[in-house]
């Protein structure tokens, strides 16, 4: 497991702005380009923001990610809120370009490299995200 | 030291502390070898080609290479010094990779000279089994971190020299042409795949800031196919651009291509597309308030 | 923090300068609606250059900002927004559809000018 890690505790919307910002700290010392600083600190900020909107409180953890050769950035959003009830639904939308009022898991999807998620009713959601240099 | 630091910098092995017999016999053999020098060169410059090693070089230019390294080997066996040991690792690679030469040949040639080297004190100290024994003791770890360092040093050249090499081709595949006054032309030609879809993109981006432009004209027409993937990100691409204020206007769109996008979803009637790239030009000037002469008809808004 | 917001004869201006909570956001909204009123401003320009990131929120925040206020007559447009932000934003779907953009504050004038004068010598509306 990795030494680094950072847990930024989530209730309210001021903790978004402190998730992405660190996050972007974080990758901006794993040397990132500045596209994909936007995207990652974008990706934080949705995931946050999610937990706020639907879980009221929960935490962003963001780690180095390492394998083998490769480096980059780790973001796990855990919360115990209500959980998601359709989690392939959540996940699938088209490549529409209007986003429906949801959860954006689809366009987070998109900014990260790799992607899992486990939620069930009543036991709450966690999203775990890396995206590699 | 950040990771393009680390790439740049070539590694070295580092050395264990001699003892002060040591240094002095060291000083003594590399004396030899330097008198040797013009033999022993030769001996090598003979082993290489037998190897088959180097043959992107001729018989000349391996000669050439071979007295100038032939040198540096020597003088580093001598001194130790990890700057100099760098400095030439570093110097070799930029100097034989241009030449197309493989880091198995690399590796074997300086192998080949840790070995005629080796034989060669064999011969002169053969007789004294004891001394023989120091004396490699003294050269075997300083020739064996000499080849290792240049091993790493010329992979990780060789890896920027790759990395380096790719992003000037994806740059010059994908130019931003400014044409006019706020007018971009952006001819794609060839496939284009996920990573260079991503690349254009972003060069595109920062071309419209660059060149404030409120028109570009995407030219597709050297595309031969897309996938859905590729296809998508076209059209992010026309809506990121118009969030720069830019409108986009993609020519050359192929039967196949426009039947791709509908086919995930896009609404082509919302799509700015013009048959070619002339006419593409036109309704950008059209757009952009020129007058073009002669009008014959009134270009559509789409 | 407030963001301060210019008045240049018929326009509002307001530059962003840093990472706005949400509650900034909304109270930049309210606070250009109102002023569109006192002032009978024909236009607004909002400033996102130093936006490092447009997420969902601010997304659709703007979006209000700007129905609103054509609600009350008047344009907006919104600039600034960087290549990586524009990047991102698209790919996770936001588009600001239905909202005006420009490259910068000078585009955007140049915008709102066109527009305006659009409006003002045609008796049908100009379009949305």
């Amino acid at each position: 497991m990795n030494s680094h890690e950072v847990r930024i505790h989530i209730d309210s919307n001021s903790d978004i702005v402190t998730a992405r910002q660190k996050g972007r700290e974080i990758a901006s010392q794993l040397g990132f380009t500045s596209t994909d600083l936007t995207l990652i600190a974008t990706a934080i900020s949705e995931l946050a923001r999610n937990i706020v909107l639907y879980a009221q409180e929960g935490e962003i953890i963001l780690t180095v990610a390492e394998e083998g050769a490769r480096r980059g950035i780790g973001v796990v959003a855990r919360d115990d809120g209500p959980g998601i009830i359709d989690v392939e639904r959540a996940l699938q939308e088209g490549f529409s370009t209007s986003r429906s009022f949801g959860m954006g898991l689809s366009g987070v999807r998109r900014l990260v490299d790799d992607f899992k998620i486990i939620s069930e009713v009543g036991s709450g959601t966690t999203v775990s995200v890396k995206k590699w240099k | 030291m950040t990771d393009t630091q680390a790439a740049t910098r070539p590694q070295a092995v580092p050395m264990q502390p001699l003892s002060e017999s040591s240094i002095a016999l060291l000083r003594e053999l590399v004396a030899h070898l330097r008198q040797s020098r013009t033999q022993l060169r030769e001996e090598w410059a003979r082993r290489i080609t037998e190897a088959q090693l180097l043959t992107a070089m001729s018989k000349d230019e391996i000669f050439a290479e071979a007295t100038a390294v032939y040198d540096n080997y020597v003088d580093v066996l001598e001194t130790g010094a990890v700057e100099a040991l760098q400095a030439y690792a570093r110097n070799l690679s930029e100097r034989i990779i241009p030449r197309g030469v493989e880091t198995h040949e690399v590796v074997g040639i300086v192998l080949l000279l840790r070995d005629v080297l080796a034989r060669s004190l064999f011969a002169k100290y053969q007789a004294d089994f004891t001394k023989l024994n120091r004396v490699l003791d003294a050269y075997e770890p300083a020739a064996n971190r000499i080849a290792n360092t240049v091993a790493v040093s010329f992979v990780q050249e060789r890896e920027r020299v790759i990395r380096e090499q790719q992003e000037a081709i994806r740059e010059l595949s994908t130019p931003v042409l400014p044409v006019r006054e706020r007018l971009l032309i952006l001819p794609v030609i060839g496939t284009v795949d996920p990573l260079r879809a991503r690349q254009l993109t972003e060069q595109l981006l920062r071309g419209i800031r660059t060149n404030r432009a409120r028109v570009v004209v995407m030219d597709i027409t050297g595309v031969p196919a897309m996938d859905a993937t590729v296809a998508n990100h076209l059209v992010l691409t026309v809506e990121a651009s118009r969030l720069l204020g830019a409108t986009v206007i993609v020519t050359g769109l192929s039967p196949e291509l426009a039947q791709t996008l509908v086919n995930i979803g896009v609404d082509l009637s919302k799509m700015n597309t013009v048959g070619d790239l002339q006419g593409g030009i036109e309704e950008a000037e059209r757009l952009l308030g020129y007058k073009v002469a002669p009008l014959e008809e009134s270009a559509q808004k789409s | 923090m407030q963001v301060p917001i210019l008045k240049q004869s018929d326009y509002l201006i307001a530059s962003i300068q840093a990472a706005l909570t949400d509650a900034d956001l909304l109270q930049l909204r309210d606070a250009l609606v109102t002023q569109v009123g006192t002032f009978r401003s024909r236009g607004v320009i909002v400033d996102v250059t130093a936006l490092d990131v447009m997420d969902s929120f601010a997304v659709r925040t703007l979006r209000d900002l700007a129905h609103m206020i054509r609600l009350r007559g008047a344009e907006t447009v919104i600039v600034g927004i960087q290549p990586e932000v524009a990047f991102a934003m698209v790919q996770l779907g936001l588009t600001l559809e239905g909202v005006s953009t420009a490259l910068d504050l000078e585009e955007g004038l140049a915008y709102l000018d066109k527009k305006i004068k659009a409006i003002s010598s045609s008796t049908k509306e100009g379009r949305s």
